[in-house]
């Protein structure tokens, strides 16, 4: 479609300005924010333009932390919101893309009720049971660990739909074609499904990773022992000192810190990523 | 290769459909087979019973000497070649020819001699290390093929491979496929709507229809001879003429006018008469009313009615045709079926 209508282009050029904008402001200042001293901030006015700390901010949170907002080194922070977003991202994606394949592939009695049932964990989200949910984790002994952080956030059926979906995309006659091939059940997931879900499964990857980074509530919930702190929750303790004015430099070079993981993981796999969600090969 | 015999083999889905019945067909060793009728007919479904690829509810199948009715697909030494080519579409086309052999544990370098061999039979040697989305239709057709042939099967099972290429492609694919199956000599079954790709490529036709067997033969045997009025209508084209008359005093009549003299009990039969057997003749005793015409080139399609049903006239003279033709009829390219049940009239 070509169109050559100059006040259509300039109204959309600057409706996609606005939401840049919009977007990118908060970012700015968070950025900016970390370049100041602490003392920059008691006046009530947040500085526009950079300032001459940034090294220093930086080199506070990652190494030292602010001991008395209890906040530990970044370093450590940032390795568990780490291990938490990749496990739930790789685990998710194992028990969505294997329990496709059985709805899919496999006739077995009460087959619909099973993906109904996982269909149905849709509505469940973790905030929804979150109660039922900690005492199971806390009755199971998984507070403080890297089990209660990332289980209940694996289960779920966001991603057994979209394999379930993709899998139906798969014409039949490649399944038979490989039956006929001498390929069983193990061998078909693993030499055609899953080289032909790979560019879904990147795009879950970075969809599934940033969910897992993101993650706030829970990890407040269940870890009371700094070990086991993620980067997001800890922001908000930062945040709330009882008699002190909070370090907003500080806690903004976190948050600019907290913000580079999951930048780089969609800058890393973008290609796939967009592939995924656009392309229907098969 | 091998025989594939099937013995009254049928075939009822859960829920009670009846999709096939009664088939039993002997396909010799290295005969080339091709199962022909309109959609529906049950053709694929049989071909997938006998791929193992559809259970088989009633009678048995036999590759070899061996029943084959629970077999699974990759045991029963057969290859199969889909409509829409079924090429694993991450694989290169070497490594789509390979899958099988590594599968069943073939060694190395003899997968590499099949897969050359293959290639240099069916000249895809530049083709090896691109994906099938970088290919023709007809080159992928191709490697359907070489998946097959790599495979050395006791059995080629082809399910319509040719309706997805365009018509040039096809006449020229069709004719690779018999030269590759003499060469080959390995028994095939072949599954087509088309009647045109049927009557070239088989060595016996056996025509379906609503899950049955209309005829086995040659193709000749089935043109010539056909067994019912549906494989009379279904094979030829442009389709015979299916006629209603009467034999009486001797004489066939058809629209009221006797057009052949013949000797046979009195009563109301079926007549076929292919298209280009109606010969135009001014003194003829049929009229035929003309409808249309469709131009061919080297013929033309006269398209009109005898009595109250339509026929269709193929002449190779350019004059222009009358509103009214006459047109005469040779005793002995009559077809005379049962008015009732539709079965060919011995001795006719």
């Amino acid at each position: 479609m070509v169109e050559n209508r100059p006040l259509l282009t300039f109204l959309a050029h600057g409706a996609l300005i606005l939401g840049v904008i919009v977007v990118a402001f908060p970012v700015y200042l968070a950025l900016i924010a970390s370049t100041h001293p602490v003392s920059a901030f008691s006046s009530g006015v947040i500085p526009l333009l950079p300032g001459r700390e940034m090294a220093a901010n930086y080199a506070t949170m990652l190494g030292q932390g602010i001991s008395t907002a209890g906040a530990p080194p970044l370093w450590g922070l940032l390795g568990n919101s780490l291990v938490m977003a990749l496990a739930i991202a790789l685990g998710k994606i194992a028990i969505s893309i294997t329990s496709a394949f059985a709805i899919v592939y496999f006739r077995f009695p009460l087959r619909n009720l099973a993906f109904w049932a996982i269909f149905i964990t849709l509505m469940l989200p973790v905030e929804v049971r979150i109660v039922p949910t900690f005492k199971v984790v806390a009755d199971l002994g998984m507070l403080n660990s890297y089990a209660g952080l990332t289980i209940p956030l694996i289960a779920s059926a966001t991603a057994t739909f979209l394999f379930r979906q993709v899998f139906l995309t798969i014409p039949d006659e490649l399944l038979e074609a490989a039956r006929i091939d001498g390929a069983g059940p193990l061998r078909f997931f693993r030499d055609i499904l899953l080289p032909l879900s790979r560019t879904n499964i990147a795009a879950l990857f970075v969809i599934l990773f940033i969910y897992g980074w993101n993650q706030y509530l829970w990890p407040l919930l269940i870890t009371t022992d700094e070990r086991f702190y993620t980067i997001v929750a800890a922001i908000k303790r930062m945040a709330e000192t009882a008699d002190a004015e909070p370090y907003w430099n500080l806690i903004m070079a976190s948050a600019v810190l907290a913000m580079l993981p999951p930048v780089l993981v969609v800058i890393a796999m973008q290609r796939l990523f967009v592939k995924g969600l656009i392309e229907t090969e098969k | 290769m091998a025989a594939i015999t099937l013995d009254n083999v049928g075939k009822t889905y859960a829920g009670g459909t009846r999709a096939l019945s009664g088939m039993s067909i002997d396909i010799a060793p290295g005969e080339f087979v091709v199962l022909v009728g309109p959609s529906g007919c049950g053709k694929s479904t049989l071909l997938r019973m006998i791929a193992g690829l559809e259970t088989v509810t009633e009678g048995t199948i036999r590759i070899g000497e061996r029943v084959v009715n629970t077999v699974e697909p990759a045991d029963r030494n057969i290859a199969m070649v889909f409509q829409n080519y079924a090429l694993y579409p991450h694989m290169t086309v070497r490594q789509n020819l390979a899958y099988g052999l590594k599968n069943r544990g073939t060694p190395r370098d003899e997968i590499d001699r099949r897969v050359a061999e293959a290639a240099q039979i069916l000249e895809i040697g530049p083709y090896l290390d691109r994906k099938p989305r970088q290919l023709s239709g007809g080159q992928r057709q191709r490697v359907a093929m070489g998946r097959a042939i790599v495979r050395e099967p006791a059995a080629f099972l082809f399910d319509e491979p040719l309706s997805n290429l365009d018509a040039k492609l096809r006449v020229t694919m069709r004719s690779e496929i018999r030269q590759l199956q003499r060469r080959l000599g390995t028994t095939s079954v072949y599954v087509t709507h088309d009647q045109v790709e049927a009557m070239t490529l088989a060595d016996r036709l056996v025509v379906l229809n609503a899950g049955r067997i209309e005829q086995i033969g040659t193709p000749l045997q089935v043109y010539r001879h056909p067994a019912t009025t549906f494989v009379a209508g279904f094979i030829g084209a442009p389709a015979m003429n299916l006629l209603p008359a009467q034999i009486a005093d001797g004489q066939l009549h058809l629209a009221g006018a006797a057009v052949a003299p013949m000797t046979r009990a009195g009563g109301p039969v079926t007549l076929g008469i292919r298209p280009e057997d109606l010969r135009r003749d001014p003194a003829g005793p049929i009229r035929m009313r003309l409808r249309h015409v469709e131009e061919l080139g080297h013929a033309r399609l006269l398209h009109g009615q005898i009595g109250d049903s339509a026929a269709v006239c193929t002449v190779t003279d350019t004059a222009p045709p009358d509103p009214e033709i006459r047109l005469s009829i040779d005793p002995g390219q009559c077809h005379l079926f049962d008015a009732q049940t539709g079965a060919r009239l011995t001795g006719a």
